[in-house]
C-alpha cells in the first residue's frame, strides 16, 4: 500500500523524466539496486557531485583569464560530460556537447555562457534529486 | 585455469570515479570478482608489469578479462592494450574498450591491436553479462584466438549496428546522440514503478 511520501516521490521521479532532467541510464542505475544495494543511485549521484566539483571549479578558473587553452577546456568538459552521461543527467550533458561545440570553434564567450548554463542543470539537477531522494527514503519508513 | 567455476576476476580500469563504482557493481552483479584502478600505471602494477619493485606482488588473484575506458591521462586504454599484448605472461587475457566516443578508426586500431571487443559508455549490465558469457565460452578456445591475432590481418570489426548476429559479441549503439532520443522514453518511463526501497522496521 502506497502512503502520501512514495506516491509524492514516484511523483518527483516523473517529473525528472518529462521534464527531460535526467535519461534511460538513470533506470539503468536504478536496476542495479536491490535488497543488499538498495541505495546505489544516490551513492553514485552524490559520489558524482563531490567528484565533479573540483572539474567545475576547474573549468571555472580556466575560463577566466586568456589565453584559453581550448584544447584543455575540451578536456576537462569531456570528463565531466562522461560523468554527467554515467548518471543520466540529460540536461546537463546537452549544455556540455554544446560547450564543447565552442570550444571548437574558439568561440570563448559561447563557452562562457554556455558554461553558466552547464552549472545552472548541475545544481537544478542536485537540488531535484537531493529532493526526491529524502521523499523516497522517508516513504520507505512506512512500508 | 584456476577460478571458482563460473566466477571471472576482472580488472576495471578507469579514471573516473563515478564509473568505477557502476562498473564494479555492473560486474559484482554478474558474479564476477572485481578488482578496480584509476590508472593503466595501476593497472600495469597490479599485473606486475610496471618495471618498478613492488613490494607486494599480485596478489594471487588471477585476472581474467581486462575492462579499461580508452581515455585516460597519462596511459591511454590503447597504450594499456599493446603492453598487455607485447607481453608474454599476460598477451592471453582478454582486453575490452570502452569509451563514450564512437570513432571507427579508433575502435579498428584497438580491435587490430587485439581488444576482445569494444564497448560504447555508459555500459549496461547486457553488455557485462554478455561479455561474462563470451570470455567463459571463450577460455577453452585460447589457440583459436590466438591464431586470429597472429593471423595479423584486420580484424573484423565486431561492432555492429543493429543486435541482429549473436555469433560474436557486439556493442550495440545505444542512444548517445540525445537529439535523437525519442520523448516519448519520457512517457514510457512514468509507468514505471517507484525502484526498490528498503523496508524498515
Amino acid at each position: 500500500m502506497e502512503n502520501q511520501k512514495q506516491r509524492q516521490a514516484a511523483y518527483l521521479r516523473r517529473s525528472l523524466f518529462d521534464q527531460g532532467y535526467i535519461d534511460d541510464q538513470f533506470i539503468h542505475l536504478e536496476e542495479l539496486q536491490d535488497d543488499a544495494n538498495p541505495n546505489f543511485v544516490e551513492e553514485v549521484v552524490n559520489l558524482f557531485y563531490t567528484d565533479s566539483a573540483r572539474l567545475i571549479r576547474n573549468i571555472e578558473l580556466a575560463l577566466e583569464n586568456g589565453p584559453y587553452d581550448f584544447t584543455r577546456l575540451d578536456n576537462m568538459m569531456y570528463q565531466f560530460k562522461g560523468s554527467s552521461s554515467s548518471i543520466g543527467a540529460r540536461r546537463v550533458k546537452r549544455q556540455c556537447c554544446q560547450f564543447q561545440e565552442y570550444c571548437n570553434a574558439k568561440n570563448i564567450e559561447g563557452c562562457k555562457n554556455t558554461f553558466q548554463g552547464v552549472k545552472q542543470e548541475y545544481n537544478t539537477l542536485k537540488t531535484k534529486l537531493e529532493a526526491y531522494f529524502q521523499m523516497a527514503r522517508e516513504g520507505s519508513h512506512y512500508v | 585455469m584456476e577460478k571458482m567455476a563460473n566466477e571471472l576476476h576482472v580488472l576495471a580500469v578507469d579514471d573516473s570515479h563515478v564509473d568505477r563504482k557502476v562498473i564494479e557493481r555492473l560486474l559484482k552483479i554478474s558474479s564476477c570478482k572485481v578488482t578496480a584502478v584509476e590508472s593503466g600505471r595501476r593497472a600495469l602494477q597490479y599485473l606486475g608489469l610496471d618495471g618498478e619493485k613492488t613490494s607486494v606482488g599480485i596478489d594471487g588473484l588471477k585476472v581474467n578479462l581486462i575492462l579499461t575506458d580508452y581515455s585516460m591521462p597519462g596511459m591511454t586504454g590503447y597504450e594499456l592494450l599493446k603492453k598487455i599484448k607485447e607481453s608474454s605472461a599476460l598477451s592471453k587475457i582478454p582486453v575490452v574498450i570502452m569509451s563514450s566516443e564512437k570513432i571507427l578508426p579508433r575502435i579498428d586500431r584497438c580491435l587490430e591491436e587485439g581488444a576482445e571487443e569494444f564497448l560504447l559508455k555508459p555500459v549496461k549490465l547486457s553488455d557485462v553479462k554478455r561479455l561474462r558469457d563470451f570470455i567463459l565460452r571463450g577460455e577453452g578456445d585460447n589457440e583459436e584466438t590466438e591464431k586470429k591475432i597472429k593471423e595479423g590481418s584486420s580484424r573484423k570489426r565486431k561492432f555492429h549496428e543493429d543486435s541482429s548476429t549473436q555469433s560474436m559479441p557486439s556493442s550495440l549503439v545505444t542512444g548517445h546522440d540525445i537529439q535523437s532520443k525519442p520523448e516519448s522514453s519520457a512517457a514510457s518511463v512514468s509507468q514505471q514503478p517507484l525502484p526498490k526501497q528498503p523496508k524498515i522496521g
